[in-house]
């Protein structure tokens, strides 16, 4: 367990302190509801460090420019809400397939559409998993309270580094808003635990910046070393010049997927709450599992023996984990403010169809009254 | 002595996935011949271009390159430079590129005055594509998108660079690539956003359509249609009507750049001066 300190603030506030405490030295974004805390408090820190924040003339410029500081070399982020994800999504698969490394933090509100802006939802992890077009792999992460809006977006930084591709923070209007103590770990311990980016350090003309192993990230050094390259959204060859071949247009699509499929365990990450002995499984995760663990707390002293299974990672999914404990459960509640995104993971994992739902879509948090209530009625 | 563009060029690249004749040549080897004559070192630049038939542009060239999505040079330009202050940044863009996806990163790229420098391309068509209508496409021409003519009104792309503010806003065609080349030197280092129109031609997929079967054909219409700016001012306004002055049409040395700007803000943070005023912007800062 790494040095800790207590400090009071916000998740937004935290994301945007992870950030500069895990080496990020740009940010590019578009105001927007409720995520715009973090760029208020980025645009402070950020010049202080000798990095730059830089509010642009739109969402997709946004993104554009932050994905352009990290072509050039240095960690960067962005953060919005889902209608900022629709807008960015094109140049989020520009990164995907230019392999370039960027964080993004959508703070989630309701939608669809410009839905209700001050209010909470989990309505964008379908979108998390597939923004762009095309295919590729998300990382996406989720912060479950205060103290993971800020250790989930240090962990980012370095996923994003580690697999060379955009790494998704989602956090909600209830957690980025939510004011109380938290206890993070002290800056001297992110900064310790900082994996910057690989590079390539031999003669500049034998650099080829994708001709990597086939289940490896691309090694992109940063511009101006004197390793002279070239970034398309074009299907690219080892050297990351356009080509149409077709065994190199297959490999390059097999290996995004390979980059991260091969390596779920650096990624996963879960919470497993008084499963051990329990008789009924809850499945949820980012605010409401804040609701769902007071729920198994006030349950089991009235002597009904639920746990909570929390996945933190999102995607890829930790489908072998919910494959076991599809198979050690026989009732199963998925949780979730949405219609049941992440609930048709659970099943796909669990292999099951027979898994409860609670969903909640009008804006409003769960209470633990919610779920007690639900539990005691269908099981 | 014959200028040898090889050392700029990929030249394991070539050829150039361009038409026979196309003006995009003329504009390459223009920049090139400029960059070397200001003397940048080529790991110092950095070449962002985006979609259509001048997206290929940065791939020919060995500076640090980067063909980003339709539209967004600027935005993608913008990251690298503000990241990259002491770097030297240069966008290219088509017309439809610049001027129709990427207007709005046009417009604020003006705005902001950050030193970069944006070279459209400007061959008054959708030409990778096949002829679709773009912002500079004159009215009543044939496009494959308006078989029945062109209604939409077209583009001044130097009046809007201008009116958003670009410190520095120059055109000229490829009909005269030695002054093409002088006139990207003094947009390159111009400090601030420079903006130039650079009109070519297009021969196949606008010239042959629209009678003009050839790329001289192409390129004396482009010829007709231009003029320099000293006569542009002399004539009346009913005949600078369908012309289009070339030249250095704007130069502000006067207006702050964005980076330098950006600096202050770092001092201000890092306690080395007050809060930046209104009463700071009265002159340079």
């Amino acid at each position: 367990m790494s040095a800790t300190r207590e400090v009071i603030s916000s998740g937004n506030d935290l994301a945007a302190r992870a950030s500069v405490d895990a080496g990020c030295m740009f940010f590019a974004g578009y105001p927007l509801t409720p995520s715009s805390e973090i760029m208020h408090t980025i645009s402070d820190l950020l010049p202080k460090v000798g990095g730059a924040a830089i509010q642009m003339e739109d969402e997709i410029a946004g993104v554009a420019a932050a994905i352009g500081a990290g072509m050039s070399g240095v960690r960067t982020l962005t953060a919005t809400s889902g209608p900022g994800i629709s807008l960015k999504a094109e140049n989020l698969g520009l990164a995907q397939m230019c392999e370039v490394p960027l964080v993004v933090h959508n703070v989630m509100r309701g939608g669809p559409s410009t839905g209700l802006p001050t209010r909470v939802s989990q309505g964008d992890v379908a979108q998390a998993k597939n923004p762009s077009h095309g295919d590729y792999k998300s990382i996406t992460l989720c912060a479950g309270n205060l103290a993971e809006c800020y250790t989930e977006t240090v962990r980012a930084f370095n996923l994003a580094d580690r697999f060379m591709q955009p790494v998704f923070v989602l956090l909600d209007e209830t957690i980025g808003h939510m004011h109380a103590k938290a206890q993070i770990p002290t800056v001297e311990a992110v900064k310790a635990g900082i994996v910057p980016r690989k590079t390539f350090d031999g003669p500049a003309e034998e650099y080829l910046p994708y001709g990597v192993e086939q289940d490896e990230p691309a090694v992109l050094n940063p511009m101006f070393k004197g390793y002279r390259y070239h970034y398309t959204g074009l299907h690219h060859d080892a050297s990351g010049f356009p080509t149409e071949e077709i065994e190199t247009c297959r490999k390059l699509i097999d290996r995004l997927f390979a980059k991260v499929d091969n390596y779920k365990d650096e990624i996963e990450l879960n919470e497993e709450y008084m499963i051990d002995d329990a008789d009924i499984l809850l499945i949820g995760y980012g605010s409401a599992s804040l609701a769902i663990k007071e729920a198994v707390n006030t349950l089991r002293k009235e002597g009904i023996k639920v746990g909570m299974f929390r996945p933190i990672t999102l995607w890829p999914s930790p489908e072998k984990r919910m494959h076991e404990l599809g198979q050690k459960f026989d009732k199963v509640l998925s949780i979730e403010l949405n219609q049941g995104q992440y609930l048709e993971e659970v099943q796909r994992s669990m292999g099951r169809l027979d898994i409860q739902k609670l969903i909640k879509t009008n804006g409003r948090p769960f209470s633990p009254a919610d779920i007690i209530e639900k539990v005691k009625e269908i099981f | 002595m014959a200028f040898n563009y090889d050392k700029y060029l990929r030249t394991n690249k070539m050829p150039t996935l361009w038409c026979w004749g196309c003006g995009d040549g003329v504009i390459l080897k223009s920049f090139i011949r400029a960059v070397a004559k200001i003397g940048w070192e080529k790991d110092d630049i950095c070449v962002v271009s985006g979609i259509g038939c001048s997206g290929r542009f940065s791939s020919y060239i060995d500076f640090n390159t980067v063909h980003t999505t339709h539209g967004r040079t600027i935005a993608f330009a913008t990251g690298i430079k503000l990241a990259n202050p002491d770097k030297h940044v240069v966008c290219v863009a088509g017309d439809g590129d610049g001027l129709a996806i990427g207007g709005n990163h046009t417009i604020h790229g003006c705005r902001r005055n950050i030193d970069i420098t944006m070279i459209l391309i400007n061959n008054f068509i959708y030409g990778l594509t096949n002829s679709q209508t773009s912002p500079t496409t004159p009215q009543g021409m044939w496009t494959v998108s308006q078989k029945a003519g062109n209604i939409d009104p077209t583009f001044d792309a130097c009046k809007l660079a201008i009116a958003a503010g670009a410190s520095f806003v120059a055109r000229e065609t490829v009909n005269s690539p030695k002054k093409l080349e002088k006139i990207l030197i003094q947009a390159m280092e111009h400090k601030g956003f420079s903006f130039v129109d650079v009109q070519s031609n297009c021969h196949i997929n606008l010239g042959r359509k629209n009678k003009m079967q050839s790329a001289m054909a192409t390129l004396d219409w482009i010829n007709s249609n231009t003029v320099s700016k000293k006569k542009y001012d002399s004539l009346p306004p009913e005949e600078q009507k369908n012309l289009f002055p070339t030249g250095v049409l704007k130069q502000d040395t006067e207006v702050s750049e964005y980076c330098d700007m950006y600096e202050e803000i770092k001092k201000v943070h890092q306690g080395e001066r007050k809060k930046i005023t209104q009463d700071d912007f009265k002159k340079k800062i």
